[in-house]
């Protein structure tokens, strides 16, 4: 059985982190073994933020199961909505207008570096900086404004629906992207000299919660989490979807394996997603913005798989239909829960403090894992 | 700017200026100055679940700062916190968790249930078997926020009328301690 | 490799197997008693070494539930799904948390919402909802009358 809180009989002490804590991203209960100040072994407690979606789905129509999705991992809201949407066009073979197809792709990638901009603002609190924060949030909140004139919310954005974009962009849009591209870009400078040359957070960081490539396939992990190690898992380049193919960009890897790799790429990634916010931004090509579909949708009876890479790692929807209004079955293969399986392995034989760097680079949104 | 004219403005310090040679005096009542005290440095709990947390972070970032009103300091134990902002959906599993963490906070407390998760279970009320259908039925609220998730703004108003009910003594904390007539 | 070729290739192995049409990868269909097997050579074998398990899940048919396992190989890039039919009563089947370490907390998940039993796992017990849970929820015919309200 797992652990009790108290003492065990080798003397190791066994406490609870969360909860409720600050650094912990949300509700995610650990159990931790201590020997001293060192780490025996760490036991994840889900199941705080289960809110039974996949249940819940059964009862919801093609349209309408969209909106529960962005709530799920709140941060990369677009591209889960974006994977569903490629879900039900899967399954009822429609196609989408090369405008609504461009006008994802940019949507994904600035719901992507608002992800990492509120990633690298909340690892550095953890980790004791607490100004990156508001640096972070700063920048994060012009990409909020830019969404919020086209899609209407801040957060939890419902803009893809199968066939396209709910409407089509705003006309101020392409001018505000271009203001903030080249706003960022000075800004971008500034993240580096501010924390990652910093030799406090380096020492912190390097060394630390190493994967090694074997382990990070073995344990599922993919995103970021995956790529500091090695492994080739982008789904944007396994199996491209929309306009993707059509981008220059490449596939950011390291080779190390720890916290330190895992941020630069995570880094590097947002430079990326500058450069192809910069190729799309004048090449949004004209058209419909939405197909025509059908207004009750009836998937055909059968199963369909979408996968796509959101800023944690492949979320996949995966719907089993009998040919009703409403799926029979929806799994959410979500990227935390896999990644969160490896903390064990990475902690083991470091101190608390590494495990809240650890579960840092590894980027955990709980809603996400719990579902 | 002078003490008494300050004094005289509405709502920014409760009593009354009397001016008598060598000064003035001011005259209230020792519940109006503690509550007056009391609202205007409220100490939020570091608590959320899921996506209204962000909204939460957002409202203490640069742009929509609430350190303007005095919640400036967000403590992470809940003995040190007066106020607990519910942000996200509260679960069966998670309940027993917010009840203790309401019963470790010292009185005076507050209670602002944020989103429409909290509020009444949301976008997660019908065919879900593990949602608490409003942390009403946990513990008791003061002030309950609209939106899914609601605004910097929307929260902001949430504070400001929670400092309004605090100065005008009709939080349930207030009516629960004094005596009746 | 291809459909084709991959076929051959299990076929070879595990003679007794039902190829599934109509998916978008090749799907295959076996029983319970022979999933270890099949799944360590699945892993292990030179021409397929599938070593990336990214979903495992269950379906409730209300007459027998199908476990379903998407496997891709990170070397030779093809993706294959296997489906296992288990019986409504006494749903059992073995644990590959030994061969994908990923499996671990996924199977965890499909017991704790079907019932499901994984023999030889490492840790089975429950893990979204709380200890004292009475049901699987996820099954069709869950009633809650307490908890669900239906619209």
């Amino acid at each position: 059985m797992f652990e009790e809180v108290g003492t065990t009989e080798q003397g190791d002490l066994v406490i609870n982190v969360g909860p409720q804590h600050p650094s912990t991203h949300g509700v995610l209960h650990l159990i931790i073994t201590l020997n001293g100040e060192t780490i025996r072994n760490v036991e994840p407690h889900l199941g705080y933020i289960h809110r039974s979606i996949e249940k819940m789905c059964e009862s919801l129509s093609y349209r309408q199961f969209i909106y529960v999705t962005s709530r799920m991992d709140y941060l990369s809201s677009h591209i889960n909505n974006h994977g569903c949407a490629l879900c039900v066009e899967k399954g009822l073979q429609i196609e989408v207008p090369p405008r609504a197809r461009a006008i994802r792709v940019l949507m994904d990638e600035l719901t992507r570096l608002a992800s990492h901009q509120l990633w690298w603002g909340a690892l550095a609190m953890d980790v004791g900086a607490l100004t990156p924060f508001f640096h972070a949030f700063r920048e994060r909140e012009m990409i909020n404004d830019i969404m919020e004139e086209t899609c209407g919310a801040r957060l939890t954005m419902n803009y893809m629906v199968p066939g396209g974009v709910m409407i089509d962009l705003h006309p101020n849009f392409q001018h505000r992207v271009k203001e903030f591209i080249t706003h960022f870009k000075s800004k971008i400078d500034e993240y580096d000299e501010l924390v990652t040359g910093n030799i406090i957070f380096q020492k912190r960081m390097k060394g630390i919660g190493y994967l090694s490539k074997e382990d990070a396939i073995s344990y599922g992990c993919t995103g970021p989490t995956a790529r500091g190690s090695g492994v080739h898992c982008d789904i944007r380049k396994l199996a491209p979807y929309e306009v993707y193919g059509q981008l220059q960009f490449e596939e950011i890897l390291e080779t190390g394996g720890d916290c330190f790799d895992r941020y630069q790429v995570r880094m590097k990634e947002m430079r990326q997603s500058l450069s192809m916010v910069e190729q799309l931004i004048d090449n949004i090509p004209e058209g419909d913005f939405q197909a025509k579909t059908k207004a009750v949708l009836k998937l055909p009876k059968g199963e369909f798989y979408s996968r796509v890479e959101t800023a944690r790692g492949e979320f996949g929807v995966y719907i089993v239909s009998e040919g009703g209004t409403t799926p029979y079955r929806i799994k959410f293969r979500s990227p935390g829960f896999s990644n969160l399986s490896a903390l064990n392995h990475m902690a083991r034989g470091h101190k608390i403090g590494d495990l809240v760097a650890i579960m840092g680079t590894l980027d955990l949104v709980i809603p996400d894992i719990d579902r | 700017m002078d003490v008494k004219t300050t004094i005289q403005q509405e709502g920014v310090f409760p009593g009354q200026v009397h001016p008598t040679p060598g000064g003035g005096i001011v005259i209230s009542s020792i519940d109006e100055v503690i509550n007056w005290a009391r609202s205007n440095s409220l100490w939020p709990l570091v608590f959320g679940t899921s996506c209204c947390a962000i909204e939460m972070m957002s409202t203490a970032g640069a742009k929509y700062d609430w350190s303007r009103f005095g919640f400036e300091v967000a403590r992470a134990t809940p003995r040190q916190a007066d106020v607990i902002i519910i942000a996200g959906t509260i679960v069966n599993k998670m309940a027993p968790v917010l009840k203790r963490l309401y019963d470790q906070m010292a009185d005076p407390k507050y209670v602002i249930a944020m989103g429409a998760c909290a509020t009444s279970g949301g976008p997660f009320f019908y065919n879900t078997y593990s949602v608490v259908k409003g942390a009403d039925h946990v513990i008791p609220v003061d002030v309950y926020i609209a939106g899914c998730p609601p605004r910097p703004e929307a929260l902001l108003h949430a504070l400001i009328a929670l400092q309004e009910k605090i100065r005008s003594g009709a939080t349930r904390e207030q009516i629960k301690t004094t005596k009746p007539e | 490799m291809s459909n084709e070729t991959l076929k051959i290739k299990i076929g070879e192995l595990l003679p007794s197997a039902i190829w599934e049409e109509g998916g978008e990868w090749t799907t295959l269909v076996t029983e319970p008693a022979s999933w270890l097997t099949l799944a360590e050579q699945l892993r292990q074998a030179s021409g397929l070494a599938f070593d990336f398990l990214f979903c495992l899940t269950c379906i409730d048919w209300k007459t027998h539930f199908t476990m379903v396992y998407h496997l891709r190989s990170t070397s030779l890039e093809q993706v294959l799904v296997v489906k296992v039919k288990l019986d409504h009563h006494e749903p059992e089947i073995e644990s590959v948390s030994a061969i994908w370490r990923t499996a671990e907390f996924h199977e965890r998940e499909v017991y704790d919402l079907f019932g499901v039993k994984f023999l030889h796992h490492p840790d089975l017990r429950r893990l979204l909802l709380t200890d004292d849970w009475n049901g699987y929820p996820l099954r069709k015919d869950y009633e809650d009358p307490v908890n669900m309200i239906k619209l």
